[in-house]
């Protein structure tokens, strides 16, 4: 507990218990949990993954990104198709899938700023290749094109427990997922208290004055991006193994970039805990709404024959708009000042 | 392929570009004065679709009469969500106005689908089929009017900025905000004015667009996508710029269509984009970054 209050050191004790309870209610919750509770949670933890190394972007490092479908879809198509072509096991094949992730986030990253894209232009620039690369994809019929791309698994797959091929139990992929998850926020908090972190938010604050006292701002940027399009495509690579489908129009869906971001932003950018803790908000959020619609239907209340399918993103939607206006800084530091788990307003 | 073939194409193109154009301009309005990237822009320009729709059902309208009424419709609509919900992100970063915005849309979509479910309807007018031919070129009543009915409120726009007071006024927010402010413009209600008429224009567009494709809620982001586009080749906030980028678009897309397939042609318009981007990041007809 010592070692860990020091790393995450604002932590105050109310946080340290709250957290290590929850922690250990999820450790668990192979055990509590049906199996509907863990494919949730393991939503929860991929969303969370994602929407770290999105903040990693744009709260460390002020480059919005809303694109960054891309940088998990390239993740999970490369490997996808490397075990599928030359039977690369996964535990592998991330490297090349974070390589080429990492390849597309420089090269987006050299583009906008070797001309100084700055802002929203270089947001619709990360759109842009998204979609190209989606479009792209369509068109690729060695990887499935719009028919999708398929991964074989067995019956005998589904009951066992291969890290190194990556298939195996729900337990699996949910304490694995967990695993990244975690490492993710590990990572980042490492980074954020690094000469590199300072960097960036020296960047974030004013790129003028950070270039005027030496730093590298376009080195540091592009370090931002490549490490975040990294993150990016190890999610990608479970996604491609967890689903064993893949579809452009999913992989690549504008709405899976926004998805990306809405985590993030409800937890509070720039926070260290707000990516995670907005995901575990938002996505049972959308969870409970489904469930409280088909319990409607159940009693009658609403017709069952009514077709609802916009409803859930509709209330979804309202309660995002609400955020943004009521308490813009996410809802993370409120709810750090409320029950006082964090010491100072020292995490930033 | 030959001659007659890359003219029908380029001639349908420029017709569809010029649509297009007039739904880039909501946008380029929008950001150029009130700076705020309009992520509901799509969403917008499909509400007009699906107003128009209803009218022709309703009342067998012609989507082209319908073009004041979505226009009109669409601008309470801009006029309020700015007076109510954008005004007070104003202030905040960038990246909370991109998701309210954001936000809302999902919410436009998710309504347009609940309303009106997700299979594509649209329109048959009379003339749908009709055109008429200069020797092998061949166009179509449909195309031909929709240009020219976007051709028309863009120029009522563009004289509405020109030579109105109002207008005036609102370049003048756009040129400088706390000038506008000292000289006693109600900045407020001009931002409300200019979202309102940034969404008329899309409103019109969309009825317009409605004579050419069919209308679902998927649509919507689509449209963003190709508005930020058109928007981006031709420079941000340069009104002019947004027809120009809005044609460019439109013919492009109709070439890369008979050159490549049909479907690659959104993958075309990008490549033009990354193009732009490299070579002339503010755009064609955009003043010089700042």
């Amino acid at each position: 507990m010592t070692s860990l209050r020091l790393f995450f050191d604002p932590l105050a004790p109310a946080g340290l218990w709250l957290g290590g309870a929850f922690f250990l209610l999820l450790l668990l919750l192979p055990y509590w949990g049906g199996s509907y509770v863990m494919t949730v949670a393991t939503t929860v933890f991929y969303l969370a993954l994602i929407g770290q190394s999105w903040n990693l972007m744009l709260g460390f490092a002020g480059l919005l990104s809303i694109g960054h479908a891309l940088f998990v879809g390239i993740g999970a198509y490369t490997a996808a198709y490397l075990f599928a072509a030359i039977g690369l096991p996964p535990i592998v094949g991330v490297l090349p899938a974070v390589g080429l992730a990492v390849l597309m986030g420089l090269l987006i990253g050299y583009l906008g700023f070797r001309f100084a894209i700055g802002g929203v232009y270089f947001a619709l620039l990360t759109i842009a290749f998204a979609e190209f690369v989606r479009v792209m994809i369509d068109h690729a019929s060695w990887l499935g094109a719009t028919e999708g791309f398929f991964l074989k698994v067995t019956e005998a797959d589904r009951h066992s427990v291969d890290l190194v091929n990556l298939r195996g139990t729900p337990e699996m992929y949910y304490y694995l997922i967990m695993a990244l998850a975690l490492g993710a926020l590990v990572l980042c908090r490492y980074l954020l208290h690094s000469r590199l972190g300072y960097y960036w938010q020296a960047i974030r604050d004013d790129a003028e004055a950070a270039d005027a006292l030496g730093v590298d701002v376009l080195r540091y940027k592009m370090y931002a991006v490549a490490i975040s399009a990294g993150m990016a495509g190890v999610a990608g690579v479970f996604y491609a193994f967890y689903q064993n489908s893949l579809f452009p129009e999913i992989v690549f869906n504008i709405e899976r970039s926004i998805e990306a971001t809405l985590g993030s932003i409800v937890g509070g950018v720039g926070t260290l805990f707000g990516p995670i803790f907005g995901t575990f908000i938002l996505t049972p959020l959308g969870e409970i709404v489904t469930e409280a619609i088909d319990l409607l239907k159940h009693w009658q209340v609403i017709d069952p024959e009514t077709r609802l399918d916009g409803l859930k993103l509709l209330i979804w939607g309202f309660i995002v708009v609400l955020i943004v206006l009521f308490k813009p800084r996410g809802l993370w530091p409120w709810v750090c000042g409320r029950l006082r788990l964090i010491r100072t307003e020292a995490e930033s | 392929m030959d001659f007659w073939t890359l003219t029908n194409a380029v001639a349908s193109g420029l017709l569809i570009g010029l649509v297009y154009g007039l739904s880039a301009l909501g946008l380029s309005v929008i950001f150029g004065v009130i700076r705020i990237v309009n992520f509901a822009h799509g969403e917008i320009m499909v509400m007009g679709m699906f107003f128009a729709l209803v009218m022709f059902r309703w009342l067998g309208m012609d989507p082209l009469l319908s073009v004041p009424l979505a226009a009109g419709l669409m601008f309470v609509f801009g006029y309020v969500l700015q007076r109510v919900v954008v005004s007070r992100v104003s202030h905040l970063p960038e990246h909370m106005q991109f998701l309210l915005l954001a936000a809302l849309a999902i919410m436009i979509v998710s309504a347009l689908l609940l309303i009106f479910g997700p299979d594509a309807q649209g329109v048959e007018v009379d003339y749908a089929w009709e055109s008429f031919a200069f020797g092998e070129l061949i166009i179509d009543y449909p195309k031909m009017f929709a240009a020219i009915a976007a051709v028309i409120v863009a120029s009522l726009l563009l004289a509405f900025f020109k030579y109105t007071t109002t207008g005036k006024a609102i370049r003048a927010c756009a040129d400088n905000r706390m000038g506008a402010q000292v000289v006693g413009l109600n900045v407020d209600r001009l931002y409300a004015l200019t979202f309102g008429i940034g969404a008329a224009c899309l409103g019109a567009a969309g009825a317009i667009i409605l004579l050419l494709f069919e209308v679902h809620p998927y649509l919507a982001p689509g449209y963003t996508l190709l508005a930020f586009v058109i928007v981006i080749i031709g420079g941000l906030g340069s009104l002019f710029g947004a027809l120009v980028g809005g044609i460019l678009i439109g013919v492009s897309e109709a070439i890369a269509a008979i050159l490549f397939q049909p479907s690659m042609k959104t993958a075309f318009s990008f490549g033009l984009l990354i193009l732009v981007l490299l070579l002339r990041p503010q755009g064609l007809l955009g003043k010089a970054a700042r």
